[in-house]
């Protein structure tokens, strides 16, 4: 069967939910390696730093946050479908996330810039 | 669309072996999917298998996948599903097929008994009638979930149906979740442990392509919720075997 059975609003609000959790998921050990080289390698840490303040490592990270305001707002959505009374505008709640999420990756993209 | 030869590939053969074949029709403005099928079986093809009964929407057993979504294809207008006269028609996903475009649902049904989809009655013609009211919120509850037929169009959509093959499916906890709120019914504990269990409704992902595509308009997803919510609060209160 080809993919048009998925073509929907909600489908889409589930492949951003899960592709952004395994990417968060990939993005966690490199985090914890920069934070143990705050720990023990002062040095690298501040080479990591100056090569963090790139303009494409910045716009970057305005990804992740994208990325983590997506997943976060997305599991809030599914929390309010499982555990509040049933509502019909699931097609509002998926906008509502998606622009949340935008919002807070351009917030931040302009407090860098 | 006015009159005009449509282009249908139709599968032919079982799962392990088959391919789709083409078949030229001439298309009417009023033609069903289901019309297009039936004519390819009593002109082009006699040995087609196919499955249908009422072609009304009444019975759902003309269910298959059209254009990769699935249908009734006695529901489904060729001018809608089909505007550029192209049509490929495909057996229901998730199901075994038997023959070209039909298959096996003794799965679909077990699940519905696996999930204590039956019935089970507290009382007898000896006892007075049960007074349920028509506007009581567990009434409301089970009458919007109630007239499923078991067309098997939400299974053959739902995506964890097809990953995850003991998960009971969308027909199935709708069916649990409308006797959930039967008062009469007597095997509560019973049905919440048969739809608590790995394949049960903690296994949806809420993707919602059920409730997108019920012909009946139900809303499978919200059924699953509840039983969610209930079977959450079942844990909390020790009521789970």
């Amino acid at each position: 069967m080809s993919a048009r059975h998925r073509n929907y609003t909600n489908y889409l609000a589930f492949l951003v939910h899960r592709i952004s959790g395994i990417l968060l998921a990939l993005f966690l050990p490199v985090h914890f390696h920069v934070l143990q080289l705050a720990l023990h390698d002062a040095r690298a840490f501040d080479s990591f730093a100056a090569w963090a303040e790139r303009p494409m490592v910045k716009f970057a990270e305005g990804i992740l946050i994208v990325l983590l305001a997506g997943h976060l707002t997305g599991g809030l959505r599914l929390l309010a479908i499982e555990f509040l009374p049933w509502h019909n505008w699931q097609k509002s709640i998926v906008a509502i996330t998606f622009g949340c999420s935008f919002a807070m990756g351009l917030v931040y993209l302009l407090n860098v810039s | 669309m006015s009159d005009q030869m449509l282009t249908v590939l139709v599968w032919r053969g079982t799962a392990d072996k088959g391919r789709y074949i083409e078949y030229k029709v001439r298309g009417l403005e009023n033609h069903t999917v289901l019309d297009v099928v039936t004519y390819i079986q009593r002109y082009l093809e006699p040995t087609l298998s196919y499955r249908f009964s009422c072609r009304v929407g009444m019975c759902g057993s003309c269910a298959m996948t059209v254009n990769g979504k699935p249908r009734w294809t006695c529901r489904s207008s060729v001018s809608k599903v089909a505007p550029g006269g192209k049509l490929k028609i495909a057996p229901l996903r998730s199901m075994k097929i038997i023959k070209d475009l039909s298959v096996e649902m003794s799965e679909f049904f077990d699940k519905l008994a696996r999930a204590e989809g039956r019935f089970h009655p507290t009382s007898n013609r000896q006892n007075d009638f049960n007074h349920v009211k028509p506007d009581s919120v567990k009434r409301r509850l089970a009458s919007d979930g109630i007239e499923c037929i078991g067309c098997g169009i939400c299974y053959a959509s739902c995506d964890l149906v097809a990953w995850k093959s003991n998960y009971l499916g969308p027909a199935a906890l709708n069916r649990a979740w409308t006797l959930v709120n039967d008062v009469r019914d007597g095997a509560h504990r019973k049905r919440l442990n048969a739809v608590a269990g790995d394949a049960g409704c903690h296994a949806c992902h809420s993707q919602q392509g059920c409730v997108e595509s019920c012909p009946k308009n139900l809303n499978p997803t919200a059924s699953i919720a509840g039983l969610k919510r209930v079977t959450a609060i079942a844990v909390l209160k020790g009521e789970l075997d």
